[in-house]
């Protein structure tokens, strides 16, 4: 029998680092539909995603999770709508380093909310750089309600992507055990 | 960390709101084209602030504030206290030229039109020091950010930002529970207060702007203040399916749900 599969989001402006987070944790290369970029407002990296990244992380025989990562450029933006259904959750991936994508952020956190009532988390993103901004200034940046997680991360770094998921998870946990009916 | 931007991305409004928010202590230091102001704050609250042309000293500040005349700043220039601020003061005081209440106005006075010049700024880079203040000898005030958020977002003039803000008027307005935020202290105009009257969850910001008869500029622009300031938050509406398109619903949440995310909780922390 053909194992349950279950999916993840993560999304978040050009170039906040989708790709690298699900680089990270993929135990399959990560699919990835990249492509030069052609506008000069975005040439910040050579290539970008215009599809989406897909990533897998083996659970057992009979369990399968799968990433997907949306494009981040505003015009493929019809499909958010198809990436998020079904969702477990979704993960917000901020550059910390650059305010300037800080309301695109918003608007895209906004967007997957209203499509999906699902729990996500805030990934603040290149922690380890020195012009990113600290995760309880994004918070107020992002005007995040108290009970919206942001955590620290590093897209590249392993350790930091897994503590990533792991608070989503947690967060779904909380969900689930909000909504269980009481002894 | 650093906190460190442009005003083009992220306004001076949103930075005073984040100030006061964090109850940050440090210096605000802003580049713009042909000048840079610099402010400090402590806790949150904006207890001193120097730039353009002056040098921030109090017998500029008072000249600033037209207590002192050009011939009287020079004289005073000239005695050995004029480098500290805190001993002219004093001497002033004593000497029965000016008392304690109208240097504080005199220095509060000039620190708010800084601020209120600084919101005329587009364009500038930021930079926050954390934990850097004014030197011992500056005299310092506690003014209140809330107020000057407030006058920062009625003096915004861009509809795509305050679009790009509050891009939705079919969400409602709650007040905010964080313990410092208060109205009284506050000062709100008419239709600021005719807005304030009618924040509740059950009203949509479009309904209440027809209420008061306000374009959507008006509303987007007071709510964006009240916003700011820390006094009202968004919250969603039950039902609430914007932007435009289906909502999906959520996967149901069961004890086998819990299972199958502790599955991948394991999973994930063996990778």
């Amino acid at each position: 029998m053909a194992p349950q599969t279950v999916k993840m989001v993560i999304t978040g402006p050009f170039n906040s680092g989708k790709t690298a987070f699900i680089r990270s944790v993929s135990e399959i290369n990560v699919v990835s539909t990249e492509r030069k970029i052609s506008s000069p407002a975005e040439r910040v990296k050579e290539t970008t995603t215009v599809a989406m990244d897909f990533g897998r992380i083996t659970v057992d025989q009979d369990l399968v999770l799968f990433l997907f990562g949306t494009p981040g450029q505003k015009r493929f933006d019809f499909m958010w709508e198809i990436l998020s259904e079904g969702m477990l959750g979704f993960v917000v991936i901020v550059d910390s380093t650059r305010p300037e994508t800080f309301r695109e952020a918003r608007f895209i956190m906004e967007t997957f909310r209203a499509y999906a009532a699902t729990p996500f988390v805030v990934a603040a993103n290149k922690q380890d750089q020195e012009d990113a901004w600290s995760v309880e200034d994004l918070r107020i940046a992002l005007r995040l309600d108290s009970d919206i997680r942001c955590v620290e991360c590093v897209a590249t770094d392993r350790e930091k992507v897994k503590n990533v998921l792991l608070e989503l998870l947690d967060s779904i946990l909380v969900e689930i055990n909000k909504d269980s009916p009481k002894p | 960390m650093a906190l460190k931007g442009d005003l083009h991305d992220f306004s001076l409004t949103q930075l005073l709101n984040l100030v006061h928010l964090a109850h940050k202590t440090g210096t605000l230091t802003v580049h713009g084209t042909n000048d840079q102001v610099s402010l400090s704050f402590s806790e949150g609250k904006l207890v001193y602030g120097q730039g353009g042309l002056t040098d921030g000293h109090l017998v500029s500040i008072l000249r600033h504030t037209k207590h002192l005349t050009e011939e009287q700043a020079r004289l005073l220039m000239s005695r050995p206290q004029a480098n500290n601020d805190k001993e002219l003061g004093l001497l002033l005081i004593h000497a029965g030229y000016l008392d304690q209440q109208t240097i504080v106005q005199a220095v509060q006075q000039y620190i708010t039109d800084l601020v209120l010049r600084l919101f005329t700024w587009s364009e500038g880079s930021f930079q926050f020091f954390n934990g850097v203040l004014p030197p011992e000898d500056r005299i310092t005030v506690h003014l209140d950010l809330q107020n000057l958020i407030l006058e920062g977002a009625r003096r915004m003039k861009e509809w795509e930002t305050l679009q790009e803000e509050i891009p939705n008027l079919d969400l409602a307005l709650k007040f905010t529970d964080r313990p410092d935020s208060r109205l009284r202290g506050i000062n709100l105009t008419v239709e600021e207060w005719r807005v304030v009257s009618y924040v509740n969850p059950k009203n949509t910001i479009r309904q209440i702007a027809h209420t008061n008869r306000l374009s959507d500029v008006e509303i987007r622009r007071i709510v964006y203040g009240l916003m700011q300031s820390g006094v009202v938050e968004v919250v969603h509406l039950q039902g609430d399916t914007s932007p435009a398109g289906p909502r999906i619903m959520p996967i149901p949440r069961t004890p086998e749900q819990a299972s199958l995310i502790n599955r991948l909780i394991g999973r994930i922390r063996s990778l």
